[in-house]
């Protein structure tokens, strides 16, 4: 009975416990995208200072989140780390710690590069009347950067999204673990589950960050003008 | 403010900067009195756009010592955000904020950098706009503007923070001919209410009319100082002032 597969989705608390999981992604994803930011945005000034040790031990710190797959991160945190310290951490916060870590180090190379992009010749008419460091940075330049760190920022946020599917293999029960168990359990009743319940999944990634671009299609035209 | 006329508001001994091994500007001595108009001539990379800069402290100098009313601006514990409020600068590209209006431009350094009340700001604003001729453009962004438009808006917003200097670094060295007298006419009108002002310009008919100094620049060095304009034009003492105004001439 193919054409009901998704008869499946419906089935007992399914949906119910789709939108849940949904729910544990969507947290993850959030909060490490909001962390991430607002500290990504501080590293970022820090990092445009003129020190060179400064510069050194950021671009350390990001390469490191760039070099090291996340996965990596994921196991190292929640199987050593926990287990070194001897501190107890559940799935769901070794993978809020390990986005944030690695939200903030990206976003803080969008901010650095935005910042760094802007004509010299900003900040010396900055300064030539009188704007001190924090004032340069709070009217000319980061209202300036935003603008050009959008796209980057945003591509960001879904990336982090997406990559959140891994939490499944540090057993988070997130919406992707949630569909496998489903899968499971109706495998025999109904053999297409895995193309509904995936297929929906698909469905409710894409609800969540087609609106991003979309916002940030709109925010670009907003201020492109 | 000040009692006597002929005051040095600006001092500077044995300047002297390089960027890494270049020696850009070697010991250069210049006293400015207040009121007075100094222009400074002379070809490319003779270093005069530095020495507007340094005096401004937006570049850091490796000897000498420049005095602003008698404070050294190049000491450790100068203020700099002080003085630069009262050093007005404008430079060669129109360097307005892109992302603010004209108002908001002017505005910026009077309300966020000296605190003035608003409505006071405004009106000065206002009354500097309409001397300049581009009232009606308070509230366009830079890019609407033609270069000449932004370059006055830029005397501007220098104006309005009330300096006892002005530094111009060729400021229609990147306009379109028929905007330079547009600009330039601004700068006389300046000269007329006794501001202080050092420019940097190629605009030699322009110098020879508005300056009561003319100092002449080469390799680093000053090589020729004229309080007479008109002799300095006509006949030049050195022979690297006559080579240099001779390019100018067709």
């Amino acid at each position: 009975m193919q054409n009901l597969g998704i008869k499946v989705l419906f089935q007992g608390m399914n949906l119910q416990r789709l939108i849940q999981g949904l729910g544990v992604t969507g947290r993850i994803a959030f909060t490490s995208i909001i962390i991430g930011s607002i500290f990504g945005m501080l590293l970022g000034i820090v990092w445009t200072s003129k020190s060179k040790i400064i510069k050194f031990l950021c671009r350390l710190y990001l390469e490191v989140f760039r070099i090291i797959p996340i996965l990596v991160w994921l196991f190292i945190m929640y199987f050593g780390v926990t287990t070194a310290l001897n501190v107890d951490l559940s799935g769901e916060t070794v993978a809020i710690i390990v986005f944030t870590l690695w939200g903030i180090a990206e976003m803080a190379d969008i901010v650095r590069g935005s910042l760094e992009s802007l004509p010299r010749h900003q900040i010396e008419s900055g300064k030539a009347i009188g704007l001190s460091n924090l004032g340069l940075y709070r009217y000319i330049l980061i209202p300036q950067a935003a603008r050009r760190m959008l796209p980057g920022a945003i591509n960001l946020a879904t990336r982090m999204i997406k990559t959140t599917s891994l939490v499944v293999l540090i057993g988070v029960v997130d919406v992707i673990k949630v569909g496998q168990q489903i899968i499971e359990l109706s495998r025999i009743e109904v053999p297409t589950a895995s193309f509904w319940v995936y297929g929906f999944v698909f469905i409710l990634y894409f609800i969540i960050c087609y609106p991003l671009s979309k916002l940030s299609k709109k925010l670009e035209a907003k201020w492109s003008d | 403010m000040y009692e006597q006329d002929n005051e040095e508001l600006l001092v500077i001994k044995g300047l002297h900067k390089e960027y890494n091994d270049l020696i850009v500007l070697k010991g250069i001595d210049l006293k400015i009195k207040k009121g007075e108009v100094v222009v400074i001539l002379g070809p490319s990379g003779c270093g005069k756009s530095t020495l507007l800069r340094c005096i401004n402290g937006l570049e850091k100098i490796q000897g000498g010592d420049i005095r602003y009313k008698n404070e050294s601006i190049v000491s450790k514990d100068v203020n700099l955000q002080d003085i630069r409020q009262q050093i007005g600068m404008v430079f060669q590209s129109y360097d307005l904020f892109p992302h603010m209006t004209v108002i908001e431009n002017i505005l910026l350094g009077p309300l966020k950098v000296q605190k003035r009340n608003k409505k006071e700001a405004m009106e000065q604003a206002c009354e500097l706009l309409d001397r300049v001729g581009l009232l009606d453009r308070q509230d366009s962004y830079p890019r609407q503007l033609s270069g000449g438009q932004k370059q006055r808006i830029a005397i501007v917003r220098a104006l309005c923070m009330n300096p006892e200097i002005m530094l111009f670094d060729e400021v229609t060295a990147s306009l379109d001919p028929e905007m330079v007298r547009e600009v330039l006419d601004v700068i006389l009108g300046l000269t007329k209410q006794g501001m202080t002002m050092i420019i940097v310009t190629h605009e030699m008919n322009f110098a020879r009319s508005v300056a009561d100094r003319i100092i002449f620049m080469d390799e680093g060095d000053i090589c020729e100082t004229s309080e007479e304009p008109e002799e300095f034009f006509t006949n030049p003492k050195t022979e690297r002032a006559k080579h240099f105004l001779n390019i100018f001439q067709y």
